[in-house]
């Protein structure tokens, strides 16, 4: 049942061994049980038999949904207390992809608040545990609907990245987290952070899954102009192809281990890779090679910026998305006196702090005497970590490398924004340069889950799949 | 670094109320991240250009008419979520606080100043 993937369950529908009804009601069972320990779900959905079919691709397909993508007439709080009783009011376009193949949502999932954060702990209903330990998150933002995932919660689930937050968490959880190409799936209907880098990807037990679910996602959207009109093909259709000749990069930026013996996972604020994550990454990048793939070391002379660029520009992007939360038309109104007091007082207590931090530095960066200083040169800047994967490319089929620099870390080890925002150092250069990149297993160092990272061409998730595929089997 | 009354003002800027803990603390928190991001400055950027959209397309267009099937259900539907609602308009606190022009002026002239009322 917890090992339950999207093939199994459409070879189970097809043999009749059970019914997506029955399917839906066993998972219900486990949800009630599970969840109050780990705090994946922050809703779940009990009565639609109406709805459940055996007819359609998906059919019995139970999805967990990261709640800042919005299911018609079910409450969607991104994580935050100013949308705590909003219920949205239309389905997001890929819900109702989902939906028109037969897929069933068994609830939606927990999440840093708005998606800023990289362990959940910044939700304003509770921190998810990680499956793995119940000590340590499951990463984030995307933390539930990875949760859900490895503890069979869900055949699989919905995320959003903007910088990571499939990535780290499928990382830390053990399964396996897509970011497709910006561009490739539509996102309306998502609650948007920074909208020149959300991207909306399944969260999954193996590849192929990740694959048929994409399938379904991707796709030009008239309601998301951002939407590209690119070809789809048929993701899982090449998967079993060998990748005998395949051209692999491995950037020595994203192996630098500093000197000196490390000082445990607590204290090491992300200077570099954790030894032994390193170990487990390259002993992967060694079965690629015994796959027959060719693997060089090149380098991406800008990696060292990219965090740094990262946190300008997402704020900037977060302090005019999030505006509009205002207390006025939906969402939390903490009544004042007159319209500012009423502005001030909804968002002073319907943001946590992560977000008002955010808020705060992007209205810095943005305001008139620091926008070149800050918001623009983050903006040239992303330009030349573009160029450097442009140039990789030329010469290179893929990139891969760690997903996080070190596996799950402890509820409230994190202290200060900036070590919380040091775990996401190899994720966010992918949202800047806006390619496809998957996470993959590889190992455990203890009990924890190690994730590999395969990156790609903009639009070639096939050559990153199959890569995934090829390594972690099907 | 940033100083505590560039966090205040700030704030006020984004629409924010910080109390004098919360002060202290973004104004610490802030200034690190600030150090941090400066990083950027190590980079010449004079010949670069900056890359503004996720995707490379500039403006995407489309014919300005109502598309879907968005009736009066989901009007109910939408008014429904607004937190106070009269006659089928969300209702809001009154904007204006006097009807002295000078004042009303001063109330949209830069923060801080905006209410008078206020802290």
């Amino acid at each position: 049942m917890t090992k339950l993937t999207v093939r199994g369950v459409q070879e189970g529908i097809r043999k009749r061994e059970f019914s997506a009804e029955e399917l839906h009601k066993k998972f219900l069972g486990l949800i009630g049980e599970e969840n109050p320990k780990l705090n994946a779900y922050l809703s779940v959905f009990e009565n639609q038999e109406s709805g459940i079919t055996n007819q359609g691709k998906l059919s019995g397909i139970a999805l967990a949904v990261k709640d800042n993508i919005c299911i018609k007439d079910t409450i969607t709080t991104a994580g935050s207390k100013i949308l705590k009783n909003h219920k949205a009011v239309y389905d997001a376009t890929v819900i109702s992809k989902l939906r028109s193949a037969g897929a069933i949502f068994l609830g939606k999932t927990n999440l840093d608040e708005f998606a800023m954060g990289a362990s959940t702990e910044n939700s304003a209903f509770g921190v998810t545990k990680n499956p793995h330990d119940h000590s340590r998150v499951p990463g984030g933002s995307s933390g539930g609907s990875a949760a859900a995932v490895a503890a069979g919660l869900a055949v699989a689930a919905l995320g959003s990245d903007t910088g990571g937050s499939i990535r780290q968490p499928a990382a830390f959880c053990g399964v396996v987290g897509l970011k497709p190409t910006y561009g490739r799936v539509s996102r309306y209907g998502l609650i948007s952070m920074a909208s020149s880098l959300d991207q909306i990807g399944p969260l999954t037990k193996n590849v192929y899954d990740s694959a048929l679910l994409l399938n379904f996602l991707a796709g030009k959207d008239s309601m998301d102009s951002t939407t590209a009109n690119e070809r789809v093909p048929d993701f899982t259709e090449n998967l079993d192809k060998t990748i005998k000749g395949l051209k692999i990069a491995m950037p020595k930026e994203y192996f630098a281990v500093p000197a000196g013996p490390p000082t445990g996972r607590a204290g090491r604020r992300g200077e570099g890779l954790d030894s032994e994550v390193n170990n487990k990454v390259e002993q992967a990048i060694s079965k690629l090679e015994s796959l027959g793939a060719h693997v060089d070391q090149v380098s991406l002379p800008h990696a060292d910026y990219a965090l740094a660029t990262y946190y300008l520009v997402v704020p900037s992007e977060v302090s005019s998305n999030l505006a509009r939360y205002d207390g006025i038309r939906y969402g939390l109104r903490k009544g004042g006196e007159n319209l500012l007091d009423t502005y001030l007082k909804s968002r002073s207590e319907g943001f946590g702090e992560e977000v008002r931090r955010r808020i705060i530095l992007g209205t810095y960066a943005l305001s008139s005497g620091y926008y070149d200083a800050y918001y623009l040169r983050a903006q040239k800047v992303r330009t030349l970590i573009r160029q450097d994967f442009e140039k990789v490319f030329e010469k290179f089929d893929i990139i891969v490398g760690p997903t996080t620099p070190t596996p799950a870390f402890k509820i409230g080890e994190k202290e200060d924004p900036l070590s919380m925002y040091l775990s996401d150092i190899y994720t966010v250069s992918v949202n800047l340069a806006g390619l496809p990149a998957i996470s993959v297993p590889c190992g455990k160092v203890g009990d924890l889950p190690v994730g590999l990272q395969i990156i790609g061409k903009k639009f070639d998730e096939e050559t990153v799949l199959r890569t995934a595929f090829q390594y972690y089997g099907s | 670094m940033i100083t505590e009354k560039e966090v205040e003002h700030i704030a006020q800027l984004a629409r924010l109320e910080l109390n004098e803990k919360e002060k202290t603390k973004f104004q610490k928190e802030l200034s690190l991240i600030l150090d941090y991001v400066a990083k950027l400055k190590e980079l010449d950027v004079s010949q670069v250009e900056p890359t503004i959209s996720g995707s490379g397309t500039a403006n995407v267009m489309r014919s300005d008419q109502a598309v879907g099937t968005y009736g009066p259900e989901m009007s109910a539907k939408i008014l429904e979520q607004a937190p106070d609602e009269k006659k089928g308009f969300v209702k809001v606190k009154s904007i204006l606080m006097t009807n002295d022009p000078e004042q009303i002026a001063s109330q949209f002239n830069g923060a801080g100043k905006l209410n008078p009322k206020s802290k």
